[in-house]
């Protein structure tokens, strides 16, 4: 399966075991999801299960809650997340809150899937990583896989947990792997093991990385298409690198992290998003923290440019291959 | 052909007003070919079949006036008299490009003609011409604020914020919006309470009123009756233009949201065929005069993908500038 496919699977599933679990959204019915996500669900289970909504999205995350805390599973969609921030304030104020300040009586397990990331020449307002600023609200959990198989247990895990997930998806993999070079021709995800994607219910668990590649010499700590990017970079410098997909960053797995970066001694951060108090400073914070006297080398960061995203300018913004490469030998280099 | 208080059709106008929508849907055709042999790149919305809106609405426009648009900006960008090639050159993403290659076709902006943007965030322009018209009003100034929106844009809470902070501050904003009947792939009628937005803006106080948005000249006259109020210290008004798009939301969109017998039947009443048909009725202009505007816009985009093709990328060491201002703490 693609992304895509594993994701469709993954909803179907849930509409199907629970019958408190509703998706909503823009254009997901009767259009079936700009990027086909929900194709086909609204024909199965019908309006009253898979429901589009108006556009507005401060409305579809603020009755979200309000369904959830009355016993629904609403999964809510935001068509890109670079339209996530008119419902900012219901997520920051209302949904990541709700049980701090009701002491436990009121919950809001939510959902809300929302593609992020750039490399589909989306510019400005299609290519947004904004995971940091919802990473830094209390009370969210925040996701973000880097293949299908994840994709489709992640979710469920998402769907089912007791407190609301923000689920990104990373746009550029939902049809097939992407190492950073927009160049090569593109490769379904049958070509990748984590295309092989089982059609039966199983949960990925929220707060566990995942080491995608073992090895000695320096941990690679990533997520999203950067998974990607980083094994392609480790491999061209023929390096032995341990890449960590970090797949949640809340809850954040620091134990499988820190175990590696205690080993080989020296790390690499890398995302997307842009670097100036990005989730890899968290995550750079935190390795330190847990790291310190292992270390070998600073704590080198890889990441987009502190700008928006320039629209004709995308694999100069986007941090690719070289990039990791550059980060890379900087880390093994220093003493 | 002239109605009560509106301006006379006569040979020049409706020349002008011909041109300016033939100008846009050469310019768009042109850039639909490029987005084929991928000299445009990324998201491309075109504006087919609603040229008669922009065109009719900014004829009644001063320079003094701010416009506030879409990502569906092409035709107003054209209209609003912001040059083809450096408009082009932003398709391409160059340098000379009216955003120097940052923001592409969905955020073309010009301060010259007081063009505001492209906005690719549904809704997202509507409190800045709230903004603009109420510093125009306390410093004295005689320039109104257009807006352009879809109807898809007044689900979002900053539709209804705007209406009512301009209607309750009185101020001189000019809504218009181009109900097109579909917000990408969900019909207005699957989304929307009210699928009349003039009924709703009236709930605001707001003067409102729906216009044939495929008729150029029923647009003008509303808009120069509305502009008048504006200028006389009216409160602000609603236009919903009843158009259509004639193609996908995007290029990337199989539509099948709607049948092929309703765009035939929208296309038979597009805004350049029913114009053309009418001013060749009433003996204004002559196939000959249709021809040679068809030639004029032709060779004008032709000149545009010059420049465009011409230009040059901006340095990378560059792109790091208009983040924040360059001189001062
Ligand atoms: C805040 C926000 N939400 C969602 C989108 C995704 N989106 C882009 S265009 C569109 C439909 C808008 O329809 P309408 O306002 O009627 O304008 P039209 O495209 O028909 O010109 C949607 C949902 C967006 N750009 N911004």
């Amino acid at each position: 399966m693609n992304m895509i496919q594993a994701l469709n699977s993954a909803l179907d599933l849930m509409l199907e075991r629970d019958s408190a679990v509703v998706v909503m959204g823009e254009d997901v019915g009767y259009y079936g999801g700009v990027f086909r996500v929900t194709d086909g669900l609204q024909r199965k289970y019908g309006e009253h299960r898979v429901l589009d909504t108006p556009i507005a999205e401060g409305g579809i995350v603020a009755t979200a809650i309000g369904m959830a805390v009355n016993g629904l599973k609403p999964v809510a969609e935001v068509q890109f997340a670079d339209y996530i921030y008119p419902a900012y304030d219901q997520i920051v104020s209302e949904l990541a809150r709700l049980r701090y300040r009701s002491a436990g009586e009121f919950t809001a397990p939510v959902t809300i899937r929302t593609p992020c990331g750039g490399g589909i020449r989306g510019g400005q307002t299609h290519s947004q990583s904004p995971e940091a600023i919802f990473a830094h609200v209390s009370g969210l959990k925040v996701v973000m896989p880097s293949n299908p198989c994840d994709a489709k247990g992640l979710l469920i895990a998402a769907i089912e947990a007791p407190d609301p997930v923000i689920f990104f998806e990373p746009k550029r993999l939902y049809n097939g792997p992407f190492d950073g070079d927009p160049d090569k021709p593109a490769v379904p995800w049958s070509t990748h093991p984590k295309g092989e994607v089982p059609d039966a219910y199983y949960r990925v668990p929220l707060g566990k990385a995942e080491v995608v590649r073992q090895g000695e010499q320096i941990t690679l700590v990533t997520y999203g298409t950067m998974v990607h990017v980083c094994e392609a970079a480790a491999r061209r410098l023929g390096l032995d690198a341990e890449i960590i997909d970090v797949r949640s960053m809340v809850p954040l797995d620091i134990e499988t992290i820190a175990a590696s970066v205690q080993r080989t001694g020296r790390c690499v951060v890398a995302h997307e998003a842009t670097r100036f108090a990005g989730f890899g400073a968290e995550l750079s914070a935190s390795i330190q923290e847990h790291c310190f006297w292992s270390l070998e080398a600073p704590i080198q960061r890889v990441a987009g440019w502190d700008t928006p995203y320039p629209h004709a300018f995308e694999w100069e913004y986007f941090p690719g291959q070289v990039r990791v490469m550059r980060a890379l030998e900087a880390a093994m280099e220093a003493q | 052909m002239s109605g009560a208080g509106e301006a006379p059709v006569v040979r020049e106008r409706a020349l002008e007003l011909l041109r300016g929508m033939l100008r846009i849907r050469q310019f768009e055709d042109r850039c639909a070919q490029l987005y084929g042999e991928q000299k445009i790149r990324g998201f491309l919305h075109l504006y087919n079949g609603q040229e008669a809106v922009a065109t009719g609405v900014m004829e009644c426009l001063g320079p003094e006036d701010s416009i506030v648009a879409t990502y569906r900006e092409h035709g107003h960008a054209i209209a609003r008299g912001i040059p083809m090639t450096t408009l082009m050159a932003e398709m391409y993403g160059k340098r000379e490009g009216v955003s120097r290659g940052r923001g592409g076709s969905m955020h073309l902006f010009d301060a010259a003609t007081r063009f505001y943007g492209g906005n690719a965030i549904v809704a997202g322009g509507l409190p800045m011409a709230v903004g603009l018209a109420l510093a125009n009003r306390l410093a004295r100034r005689s320039g109104i604020a257009v807006c352009f929106f879809g109807e898809g844009a007044a689900a979002e809470g900053e539709f209804h914020e705007s209406l009512n902070l301009a209607a309750l501050w009185h101020l001189p904003v000019l809504f218009v919006c181009e109900n097109n009947l579909y917000a990408m792939g969900t019909a207005l009628a699957r989304s929307q309470a009210t699928t009349d937005i003039a009924v709703r803006a009236r709930t605001y106080t707001l003067e409102a009123q729906a216009v044939d948005g495929m008729d150029v000249l029923a647009v003008a006259a509303a808009t120069r009756r509305a502009v008048a109020s504006l200028r006389a210290g009216g409160g602000p008004v609603l236009l919903e233009c009843r158009t259509y798009r004639f193609r996908a939301h995007s290029m990337f969109d199989a539509q099948l949201y709607r049948e092929r017998e309703e765009v035939e039947a929208w296309r038979e009443r597009g805004p350049l065929i029913s114009f053309t048909r009418r001013i060749k009725a009433a003996g204004l202009i002559t196939e000959d005069d249709f021809q040679r505007l068809q030639a004029e816009a032709e060779a004008e985009v032709d000149a545009a993908v010059v420049f465009a093709e011409s230009g040059e990328w901006e340095p990378v060491e560059d792109l790091g500038r208009f983040v924040y201002a360059e001189t001062g703490a």
